[in-house]
């Protein structure tokens, strides 16, 4: 459960960080060359969640769990443009609280960047969010890994191990 | 591979089809009759109403893709055949909604069950709500005509697996249970009915109605959202629409004007009120978008030791009512048991949890039972479902999920999580961000008394969006007549699941093929005369 410093923290501040954030963020970033939703800032932080949220699930191998990891960005890229416009801006407010400090700091204990920090505080926070008593903390999470999560399993190289043969011949 | 595509094959024979997205100029089309959307409601209706000779313009929201391009992918099949990237949610995101988006609508992506509406829903229409015409005796020649129309049946294959452990635990602890009717012809038991039906075994309206009107001259639109209906007095005059790509955030630069005598919406349960609620439809006592119903449905995961393979065979074939029946429809809130198909994207993201605890169930994915627990909402004056409101033009459904449904959800547990050891599972585990994995029936118990029951912890879905444009014949808490005909505009109808004055306590593709076809007989009628 979070602590009363934390309800304080989040709750009070939380209106007013979001506010801030939305009004340092009217310069929106454009998507990289080959993604629709995604710019550079955002590919670097989804690549730091992917591991972290697919521990246990990717390859060991370097070279091609630094392939799975591309291509799973690549996929919840693809993924949250076929979301709601609605959802979008909320999934784009969300890498805004993570890419400045203070905001970072609030919301998830952070101090160093999320792609610099180490995967276990990077889990500590997912976890902190996964149980936090504030549903944005929660819808957050929810968000975040379940977007890893299908952009993974919708990947044939994931299947294998898991043990799913993949679609029948049809007769 | 060889299979027809009735889609292929209509359009070479010359149906008139228009891809709103591709439109170079604006159009302007007229007919009699528009009907706006192409699924279980607007698949029905355009066949009648085709059938009586009147022309009829179909406008749908997703794309037209037949069994050609239905390849039991998920990835390619949720963005292009649900709403939302199958990742609708409502407004505080606790409830996820698998609904259709593609011509055929839910029929393309749904799982085939096919139950008539329980009696006991029509009689509470019927006391709680004064319908007069919604009675078993007069529903029944409908439900047999679709029962007949769209190869309605009891299903021959035994069931698969994960369907069999619903049976079999049922029965150790003397539940009954029933065998699931389908909607198919020709079915391989595949088990990818949710990605459409590679095969045109499943009788949704994109391979039986849809074609059927085109092949009457019918105009089919697609890719098209409506962004308004235009009024004068009290008729509606227009209907416009624009081209539709991906999400459907960017609406294309062209305006498609649909005029005619009479406008049919049948856009579902969310389309439906928000296109009133856009177009500043009358509606002098506020209900248009109200009592919106889901089925709020929970779920419960098992591992057994033999392999289960949700995956393949027909998705569901076994269900147990006994949850439902075995209490007052107006008394604590009772939910139906069902199976669902077990694929990885579905499963991977319902899991609880992430990392290493996520990876270990995902491991052993062939062994995983999965059961689901749909519960019925609307019947109680605790349980006044949710509302569709408008946010920056974009239609959402705000449904917060109140105590009464969340004490059904504990109960829904602890049935499921019985049932499952019953059965022989290995380890229980309720799909709740509070929940750890369990060994017998009496952890479970003990666990799943003290789980929170919060939104965003337990994992809740919806299948079946019910609701918000009610019928009924007092114009102060309904939408619609039991006709169809809309209380304030005189020719404009509803013919979708949006008519329901509470959810159903079953699939409801079955209820809205027999109510659509008769509103649309009747509609029928009275245009020709």
């Amino acid at each position: 459960m979070p602590t009363r410093r934390q309800f304080i923290k989040v709750g009070i501040a939380g209106a007013a960080v979001l506010a801030t954030v939305r009004w340092l963020d009217r310069s929106e970033a454009a998507p990289t060359a080959n993604h629709r939703f995604l710019d550079s800032g955002s590919v670097v932080m989804t690549a730091a969640l992917v591991p972290v949220v697919l521990a246990g699930s990717l390859p060991e191998e370097s070279a091609a769990r630094a392939q799975a990891i591309r291509e799973v960005v690549d996929a919840f890229d693809r993924a949250v443009s076929g979301l709601s416009p609605l959802v979008q801006k909320e999934v784009d407010q969300l890498f805004s609280v993570f890419r400045y400090t203070p905001t970072r700091f609030a919301f998830t204990g952070l101090w160093a960047p999320i792609e610099e920090a180490p995967a276990a505080k990077v889990a500590a926070f997912l976890t902190r969010w996964r149980h936090s008593r504030f549903e944005i903390q929660r819808a957050g999470y929810q968000a975040l890994t379940q977007l890893i999560q299908a952009s993974w399993y919708d990947n044939p190289s994931s299947w294998a191990a898991i043990g799913y043969p993949g679609p029948p011949r049809l007769p | 591979m060889s299979v027809p595509d009735p889609i292929v094959e209509g359009l070479a024979r010359g149906w008139k089809v228009v891809d709103a997205a591709l439109v170079t100029r604006d159009r302007d089309i007229e007919c009699d009759v528009v009907v706006i959307g192409s699924g279980a409601g607007g698949g029905v209706t355009a066949e009648i109403l085709a059938q009586a000779g009147l022309s009829v313009a179909i406008v749908e929201e997703g794309p037209l893709v037949g069994s050609t391009d239905f390849r039991m992918r998920e990835r390619e099949a949720y963005p292009r055949l649900y709403q939302e990237s199958a990742a609708r949610q409502t407004a505080d995101r606790a409830i996820t909604i698998l609904q259709g988006r593609c011509v055929g609508g839910g029929t393309t992506v749904n799982w085939t069950s096919s139950f008539r509406t329980p009696p006991r829903t029509l009689a509470h229409w019927s006391g709680a709500h004064g319908l007069t015409t919604m009675t078993e005796a007069a529903l029944a020649p409908w439900f047999a005509k679709m029962e007949e129309r769209l190869g309605i049946g009891p299903w021959g294959m035994p069931p698969n697996e994960n369907n069999d452990i619903l049976r079999r635990g049922c029965q150790k602890l003397g539940i009954p249970t029933g065998a699931i009717r389908r909607n198919v012809k020709g079915c391989a038991n595949l088990g990818y009915c949710g990605m459409g039906c590679p095969l045109n075994a499943k009788q949704s309206m994109l391979v039986t109605t849809i074609p059927a009107a085109l092949d009457r001259g019918a105009t089919l639109v697609h890719r098209a959202r409506v962004t308004r209906l235009a009024f004068d007095g009290n008729r509606v005059v227009a209907c416009e629409a624009r081209g539709v790509e991906r999400n459907g955030a960017a609406p294309g630069a062209h305006r498609i004007r649909l005029r005619a005598k009479h406008f049919v919406l049948a856009a579902g349960s969310i389309g439906t009120p928000s296109i009133l609620l856009s177009s500043g439809a009358p509606d002098p006592h506020r209900v248009t978008g109200k009592r919106t119903f889901l089925h709020p449905t929970v779920v419960s995961g098992a591992m057994f030791a033999q392999k289960v393979e949700g995956y393949y065979g027909a998705p569901q074939s076994i269900y147990s009512d006994h949850f439902l029946d075995s209490l007052p429809v107006d008394g604590p809130v009772g939910f139906k048991l069902e199976a669902p198909p077990v694929h990885p994207i579905l499963a991977g993201i319902t899991l609880p949890g992430f990392g290493t605890d996520h990876a270990a169930w995902m491991k052993r994915f062939p062994n995983l039972q999965v059961l689901i627990a749909l519960v019925r909402d609307g019947f109680h004056p605790e349980s006044v479902g949710g509302q569709v409101v408008l946010k920056s033009r974009w239609p959402v459904l705000d449904y917060p999920i109140s105590d009464y449904v969340w004490n059904g959800v504990r109960r829904a547990y602890l049935a499921m999580a019985e049932i499952q050891f019953a059965a022989g599972a290995q380890t229980v585990m309720p799909l709740h961000e509070g929940a750890i994995p369990v060994t017998s029936w009496r952890d479970a118990k003990a666990a799943i008394e003290g789980l929170p029951m919060r939104a965003l912890h337990s994992r809740v879905v919806s299948a079946h969006v019910m609701g918000g444009c009610a019928m009924g014949n007092d114009a102060r808490t309904a939408v619609v007549t039991e006709a169809g005909r809309h209380h304030q505009l005189a020719n404009l109808s509803v013919h979708d699941g949006s008519v329901f004055p509470t959810s159903l306590g079953a699939n409801p593709q079955l209820t809205i093929y027999a109510i659509a076809g008769r509103m649309a007989a009747n509609l029928a009628q009275s245009l020709k005369a």
